[in-house]
């Protein structure tokens, strides 16, 4: 089945569901799935379940983090300026607000075929973070999703067991993301820099 | 399995206890917390990060020629296999092609990579047992041999960083080729003696045998791969499956097992080592000659179109995966490592419980972890 | 006692010793390291105590899980901040005399993963180390060398004194502070009484 196809199936089948081709411009021609936060799971049912796809492997799940843009772009306009109307070049600048985003990579064991990849998107970087889990649908996810939440700081509502993996309970960063600082004065080329006389 | 949980009157005897991450059989810092009823399982929880070096932190902050050694320490045992992995992930990326006689080599070292893998997890799988010493010192004898030979085309015994995307970093010798066939050719001996040793052992068979059974369906849905997959009876090998590089040319099968327990993934390892001899032997015989890297192929400051691709090869431990997005710069978006490892640990606690403690160390042993990838 | 005099009475069949050279020599050749592996220079660890390098040779091939038994802790690998508490912990709870190698550029300084934000940049910032070997991983025969460094460290001892090592000065620490994971990192980044911070070494 092409992702075309993948695609209005599943619009068609999980009702409500929103789902988008997102395009890879390099070599490898992965195109990928979009699915609205809302539906991930149904969605994710339907396409384990399918008889036609079969996608019983969830072969790797992660995160990445997109941070806030800003976008410039150039935009003439015509005004008047000392008198005459002339055009000018004023550049704009628009912020696009980040978000997280979760992807998966599908594969099925029993047809043999894949990958097909889906990507989820959370509302923003800050404190609208909720994802749905994918773990009750693939248990390959639950070590994967945890370790999403520990580094990236996504919430998975549905995980059986949603706590840090990697970095020890009490640690409050989430170091994978793109604005993450390290504590200073952790090495000694800093420590040269910030105690000059010491 | 199938044992009741324990009554309430049983329950006072319940014990919780914090095994690793300093402890001989966790294979490095790997700890688990059990509650235990006497010596029952009854829970278990796996606590990995004792080694999270920041790989892909690191990698997503380098150029990707630059990633090549740090993928080499990530399963520390397989640095070869690991290298093809990224490599292959960068080649779709870029849309690199890799030369025949480099294709070759990659089997080539792969293949040897496996074979002493795989003798060393059984040698501490036996262990892990009991059987101190001496198939450990069997194994390692042979993984010496590997060692030499991955020194002498390298350069360096563990942490070779042989693999560029577009081929390899230098071209095996005409000397190395047959010096590479005589310790294959030797290797089936080898192969006969531990056979011989252990394979009909009643020891280690009434250790291993119904021991940590996973079930066909949970192992699938939990994606687990490798020996472990293909020891509950999934045929699901991806040199078979993707025929990623030159593996579609060799004549080789893909041992399944039927129960699932300790004893078959024991077998798959021991059953592999020898389809690994028989690719070793065609590849070893058809290599062809020609260039070993890609002339177009540019490894300082590449910079792939804006995109992303995803590449797995079959690592001796599984399915070892590798994600890289690329923006255009000259370092990876994202760089993530899909590592067999943590994801075989899984189902950890669903084979452990039930059964014994002593058994937990043996089934441990039969998934076959290495640190280095489960933390990264 | 005079060198030459030994020798000279050795060729008559007289050996003379000391107390505290034989006292050594049984010593030196029977350091119990830790079985303890952290990372990939665990492996090489492994190999050495294998068949072909065969640290048995040096008296050290008896491997101890517990750290009660253990005299020589080799610090095989990247330390992880995660990690950091436990390696104290078991080096204080390791009984005097010990000794510490660290092996490889990770346990050194953190090496290829010193940029890493988990990863502590040497162990040397919370216990004293002994041996530092370098190479990642140094090889069997490195391992070698630094642990017949060791022997040479332990058999130039002396026992009375003021240059008595630190196992025989009752007022020395044997136990060194364990660091807690706080909520971006270890807490302290280092202990200053063991850490000889290269910086200030350099300025004196
Ligand atoms: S020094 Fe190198 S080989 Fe040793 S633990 Fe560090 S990365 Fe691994």
């Amino acid at each position: 089945m092409t992702l075309e196809e993948i695609r209005s199936r599943l619009e068609a089948f999980v009702p409500g569901c929103h789902a988008e081709i997102v395009v890879n411009g390099s070599p490898s021609a992965q195109n990928s799935l979009l699915i609205d936060r809302q539906h991930g799971l149904q969605a994710a049912m339907y396409l384990r379940d399918h008889p036609e796809l079969q996608l019983d492997f969830c072969s790797n799940v992660t995160a990445v983090d997109w941070p806030d843009r800003e976008k410039a772009e150039k935009i003439k306009t015509k005004r008047i300026v000392d008198g005459v109307e002339k055009e000018v070049e004023e550049t704009k600048k628009t912020t696009i607000p980040g978000y997280l985003e979760v992807v998966y990579h599908l594969f099925s064991i029993a047809k043999k075929e894949g990958p097909v990849v889906l990507r989820m998107h959370t509302a923003n970087r800050t404190d609208e973070v909720t994802l749905q889990s994918l773990t009750p649908v693939w248990r390959s996810a639950e070590f994967q999703e945890r370790e999403a939440f520990d580094l990236f700081g996504i919430v998975f509502e549905g995980h059986p067991d949603l706590r840090r993996i990697l970095m020890w309970e009490g640690f409050t960063d989430h170091p994978m993301r793109k604005d993450y600082v390290p504590p200073p004065d952790d090495d000694l080329e800093i420590l040269a820099v910030s105690e000059p006389g010491a | 399995m199938t044992q009741a949980l324990p009554s309430e009157a049983e329950q006072d005897q319940v014990m919780e206890i914090s095994m690793g991450p300093q402890h001989p059989s966790t294979h490095g810092v790997f700890r688990m917390d059990i509650r235990l009823d006497g010596e029952r399982v009854l829970r278990l929880k796996p606590v990995i990060g004792y080694l999270h070096r920041n790989h892909e932190k690191i990698a997503e902050a380098a150029s990707y020629l630059a990633a090549i050694p740090y993928t080499d320490r990530l399963d520390y045992l397989c640095s070869m296999t690991n290298n093809w992995g990224y490599a292959l992930a960068v080649e779709k990326l870029a849309g690199l092609t890799v030369p025949e006689r480099a294709e070759y080599i990659r089997v080539i070292v792969s293949e040897l990579t496996r074979l002493q893998n795989h003798a060393s997890v059984v040698g501490f799988l036996l262990q892990d047992m009991g059987a101190s010493g001496t198939p450990l010192m069997y194994a390692f004898r042979e993984r010496e041999k590997v060692m030499d030979l991955f020194e002498s085309l390298s350069g360096a015994r563990m942490m070779c960083n042989y693999m560029r995307f577009g081929g390899v970093r230098v071209d095996c010798s005409a000397e190395w080729l047959s010096q590479a066939a005589k310790v294959v050719a030797g290797f089936n001996g080898f192969l006969d003696e531990f056979e011989r040793l252990l394979t009909g052992n009643e020891i280690l068979m009434a250790r291993t045998q119904g021991v940590g059974v996973l079930p066909r369906e949970l192992a699938i849905n939990a994606g687990v791969t490798g020996p472990g997959l293909r020891a509950s009876g999934v045929n699901y090998d991806l040199r078979k499956v993707d025929s990623y590089g030159v593996y579609g040319r060799f004549e080789f099968r893909v041992p399944l097992g039927e129960h699932g327990d300790v004893y078959d993934r024991y077998m798959m390892r021991v059953l592999e080592m020898r389809e690994s001899l028989r690719i070793l032997e065609q590849a070893l015989r058809d290599i062809p000659s020609g260039p070993f890297m890609d002339p177009k192929a540019r490894l300082r400051g590449l910079r792939p179109k804006v995109g992303e691709a995803y590449a797995r090869i079959e690592s001796p431990k599984g399915e070892l995966g590798f994600y890289l997005i690329s923006d255009g710069s000259p370092n990876p978006y994202r760089y993530r490592v899909r590592p067999p490892s943590l994801i075989n640990l899984t189902v950890l606690e669903d084979m452990c419980l039930g059964q014994s403690i002593a058994d937990v160390v043996v089934i441990l042993g039969s998934i076959d972890i290495v640190l280095g990838e489960v933390d990264r | 006692m005079d060198q030459d005099l030994k020798t000279e009475l050795s060729k008559h069949g007289i050996f003379a010793t000391t107390f505290e050279e034989l006292y050594n020599w049984g010593r030196k050749n029977s350091v119990w390291p830790l079985t303890f592996g952290l990372a990939c220079c665990a492996i090489e660890m492994i190999a050495t105590t294998m068949a072909r390098y065969d640290l048995a040779r040096f008296g050290a091939e008896v491997f101890r899980a517990s750290p009660r038994q253990a005299d020589l802790m080799i610090v095989s690998g990247t330390v992880t901040k995660k990690m950091a508490p436990q390696v104290v912990r078991l080096y204080n709870q390791m009984p005097e005399p010990k000794y510490v190698i660290s092996m490889g550029a990770c346990a050194i300084s953190g090496g290829p993963f010193r940029d890493g934000y988990n990863v502590l940049k040497g162990i040397d910032r919370y216990i004293p180390v002994d041996v530092h070997i370098p190479g990642c991983p140094p090889r069997p025969e490195a391992l070698i060398h630094a642990f017949m460094a060791l022997q040479d460290k332990i058999s130039a001892q002396h026992l009375t004194g003021e240059s008595r090592p630190r196992h025989l000065k009752r007022d020395l620490p044997s136990e060194f502070q364990v660091p807690e994971l706080g909520e971006h990192g270890l807490e302290p980044q280092q202990n200053d009484e063991v850490f000889r911070n290269p910086l200030k070494v350099l300025q004196g």
